[in-house]
C-alpha cells in the first residue's frame, strides 16, 4: 500500500521559484476522503504534470485550485494552497470568484459557448465588467495568438465558435482561459477527446506557453506526461506517492509504486 | 427487413422464423399506433376543410379574409373573420405577456438558482397551477381579476380581454416554465463549470451561457405556449365577452375565434346552414395560425439548434 513517505513535505531542490504550494490538504466527497494529506509546491512557469490510475484524486486536486468543488453541495476540504507564498486560494474569506479569475481551467472536453469565436474569448473581459471594445480586441487576438488559433479564425470571428473542429475548440478553450492574464492554468486531461494530430498541436502549444504562465494539467497517458512536463507527481488512492522532476522520476523512480505504475503493473 | 437464411440446415431456424413473425407484428402495431394520431389529424382537416368549403361556396374568401365585421347571425350577415381574430390576438398577446416573463424567470430560478428542497416544493405546486380546470380560471377572471381592476380603472367594462388574457397567461406559466426548465437542465455542466471557471457569477452563468444553449428549448416552450394561448377556450368564453368586436385594446370586451365557436355549437342552429358551417371556417382559421406557428417554431428550432 502507500508508504508513508507520502506523508512528507516534497520539497524540491529547484532553481524555479515557486508559484502555488499546498499544505496538507484533506478532500471529502460526503464521507468519503479522497486526498489524504497532499503537500505539493508548484513550480511557477513549468509544466507540472498530475498523474496516476483513475479514481486516485489527480481530478479532485486540481479542481481544489480553482475552488471549482464550491459548485456543488457535500464537498470539504481542509488545508492550505498559497498563491505566490501569500493567499491562501481556499481560505473562506476569498472569494472564489477572484480566485477563478487569475486561475484559468481547459476542460477535458472542449465546452466553447454558443457564442462567436470572438465573444467566447472576451467571455471572461465581459464578466469582470470590460466593455470598451479597443481594449476587448487587442486582449482577444492576444490570447489567440497565444493559443496559436489566430491566424485560422482571424477572418470568422464572428462565427460560431461550434464551426471550429475540435482540436481548434480546444484551442479556443486556451485561449478563453488566457485572456485575463492568469497566473495559473489548469488542464483537466485537455487532449483526451481528440485525435493525435491536433494533441500534438496542443502540447507543442502548451510547451510555449509555460513561457508566460505556470501549468498544471492532469492526465493519465505517461507518455504525455513524459514527452511534455517539466515536474511530475504521482498519486495513487488519494495520496501523493512521489512528486519529482520529471526526467528523474521515469528514470529512477524512487517509491515501489511509482516503480510498478510506471512499468505497466499498476493502474 | 428479414435476413434470408444462407444455410438451410440451421438448427436455429424454427425458432428464428417464430422470432421474426413476432417481430413483425409487434412492429406492426406500433405502426398502427403512429398512425392512429395521424388518422385522427387526417379527419378533423377533412371535416374542418369539407365544411369550410361549403362556406367559402356562399361566402367569397375575400370578404371572409378582409372583412371588418362578423354578424352572421343578424339579418344583415356579414361574413369578415378580423374581429373574431383581435379578439384572438390580442388575449393571447396580454397572456403571453404575463406567461412569457413569469414562465422564463420560473424557469431559470428553479433550474440555476433554487436549492433542491425549494425546487420539490416548486414544481408540485406548479403542476397543481396547470391541473386546475379552465373554467375556474374563467371564474376567477371574471368574479375575482376583473372586480380587482374595476377599483383601480372604474370604466372597464365586466367582460374584457385584459383579465381574461392575464388569466390566461397564468394557466399556461407552468407550460412554460417546465418546459423552458427542461431545456436549460439538459444543457451540460462542462458549460456552466466553463463559465464558472472564468470568474462569472451564477447570474452571469445562467443569462449569459445556459440561458443561449438551451434557447431552441425555451423558444418551443413560447411556441407551446402561444398555441395554447390561442386555442384556450374557456376562460376567454366566460370573462372576455361574446361580441365580435374589431379592436386590440385589451380593456374592451370582444369574442375570440374559440368564444365564438362555443356560443354558436351550443345554440340550436340546424346543420348545414350557413350560419352553422361559420364556426368550421372560424375553426379552420384557427388551426391554419397555430400551423403557421408551429412552423416558424420548428424553422427557429432548428436554426438555434443546440449544439453543445
Amino acid at each position: 500500500m502507500v508508504t508513508s513517505s507520502s506523508q512528507t513535505m516534497q520539497r524540491l531542490d529547484s532553481q524555479f521559484p515557486i508559484k502555488a504550494e499546498v499544505r496538507s490538504l484533506d478532500f471529502y466527497y460526503g464521507q468519503s476522503q479522497v486526498l489524504n494529506d497532499i503537500n505539493l509546491a508548484i513550480p511557477d512557469r513549468q509544466i507540472t504534470a498530475l498523474m496516476g490510475p483513475s479514481g486516485c484524486g489527480k481530478t479532485t486536486l486540481l479542481r481544489c485550485f480553482n475552488r471549482m468543488h464550491d459548485l456543488y453541495p457535500n464537498n470539504r476540504y481542509r488545508g492550505e494552497i498559497l498563491l505566490d507564498q501569500r493567499h491562501n486560494i481556499l481560505s473562506p474569506t476569498i472569494d472564489p470568484i477572484e480566485v477563478r479569475m487569475r486561475i484559468g481551467m481547459v476542460f477535458q472536453k472542449p465546452n466553447p459557448f454558443p457564442k462567436s469565436v470572438y465573444e467566447n474569448v472576451a467571455y471572461g473581459l465581459r464578466v469582470q465588467g470590460r466593455t470598451q471594445r479597443s481594449d476587448l480586441d487587442e486582449k482577444v487576438e492576444a490570447a489567440l495568438k497565444s493559443a496559436a488559433l489566430w491566424h485560422e479564425v482571424k477572418d470568422r470571428l464572428k462565427e460560431p465558435a461550434f464551426n471550429l473542429s475540435g482540436g481548434q475548440q480546444q484551442r479556443l478553450c486556451i485561449a478563453r482561459a488566457l485572456v485575463t492574464n492568469p497566473d495559473l492554468v489548469l488542464f483537466d486531461e485537455p487532449t483526451s477527446a481528440l485525435d493525435p494530430m491536433s494533441t500534438a498541436h496542443i502540447e507543442e502549444l502548451m510547451r510555449q506557453l509555460k513561457a508566460q504562465v505556470t501549468i498544471l494539467i492532469v492526465t493519465h497517458s505517461l507518455q504525455q506526461a513524459a514527452r511534455f512536463s517539466d515536474y511530475a507527481a504521482f498519486m495513487y488512492l488519494g495520496k501523493l506517492v512521489e512528486f519529482q522532476k520529471t526526467t528523474k522520476l521515469f528514470a529512477e523512480p524512487q517509491d515501489p509504486l511509482t516503480q510498478s505504475y510506471l512499468s505497466g503493473s499498476v493502474g | 427487413m428479414a435476413l434470408r437464411d444462407s444455410t438451410p440446415l440451421n438448427p436455429w431456424r424454427r425458432s428464428r422464423d417464430r422470432q421474426r413473425w413476432t417481430e413483425r407484428a409487434i412492429e406492426l402495431l406500433l405502426l398502427l399506433a403512429a398512425l392512429s394520431s395521424i388518422a385522427t389529424l387526417l379527419g378533423i382537416l377533412y371535416v374542418l376543410v369539407g365544411e369550410s368549403l361549403q362556406f367559402f361556396q356562399q361566402v367569397s374568401l375575400w370578404e371572409f379574409i378582409t372583412g371588418t365585421r362578423w354578424t352572421p347571425l343578424f339579418g344583415d350577415p356579414k361574413y369578415g373573420i378580423w374581429p373574431l381574430l383581435s379578439g384572438t390576438l390580442t388575449t393571447t398577446f396580454v397572456a403571453l405577456l404575463i406567461a412569457i416573463p413569469f414562465g422564463t424567470a420560473i424557469a431559470i430560478y428553479s433550474s440555476e438558482f433554487a436549492p433542491a428542497t425549494v425546487r420539490e416544493i416548486l414544481k408540485p405546486l406548479l403542476e397543481l397551477l396547470a391541473g386546475v380546470p379552465s373554467v375556474v380560471y374563467g371564474y376567477f377572471a371574471l368574479l375575482v381579476v376583473t372586480p380587482l381592476l374595476q377599483q383601480v380603472l372604474p370604466w372597464l367594462p365586466g367582460f374584457n380581454m385584459i383579465s381574461a388574457g392575464a388569466v390566461m397567461g397564468l394557466a399556461i406559466i407552468p407550460l412554460v416554465s417546465s418546459i423552458s426548465e427542461d431545456a436549460m437542465q439538459a444543457v451540460p455542466n462542462t458549460l456552466r463549470e466553463g463559465s464558472y471557471a472564468m470568474g462569472a457569477t451564477k447570474l452571469q452563468t445562467a443569462l449569459k451561457v445556459v440561458f443561449p444553449s438551451a434557447i431552441s428549448g425555451i423558444m418551443s416552450a413560447y411556441i407551446l405556449g402561444t398555441s395554447r394561448a390561442l386555442g384556450e377556450t374557456m376562460i376567454v368564453t366566460i370573462a372576455a365577452g361574446l361580441q365580435p368586436t374589431l379592436t386590440f385594446n385589451p380593456f374592451e370586451q370582444a369574442a375570440t375565434i374559440t368564444a365564438y365557436i362555443v356560443q354558436v355549437s351550443m345554440g340550436d342552429l340546424p346543420h348545414g346552414t350557413l350560419q352553422y358551417q361559420t364556426i368550421f371556417a372560424a375553426g379552420l382559421t384557427l388551426v391554419l395560425l397555430t400551423l403557421v406557428l408551429n412552423i416558424i417554431g420548428h424553422l427557429l428550432t432548428k436554426r438555434y439548434r443546440e449544439r453543445y
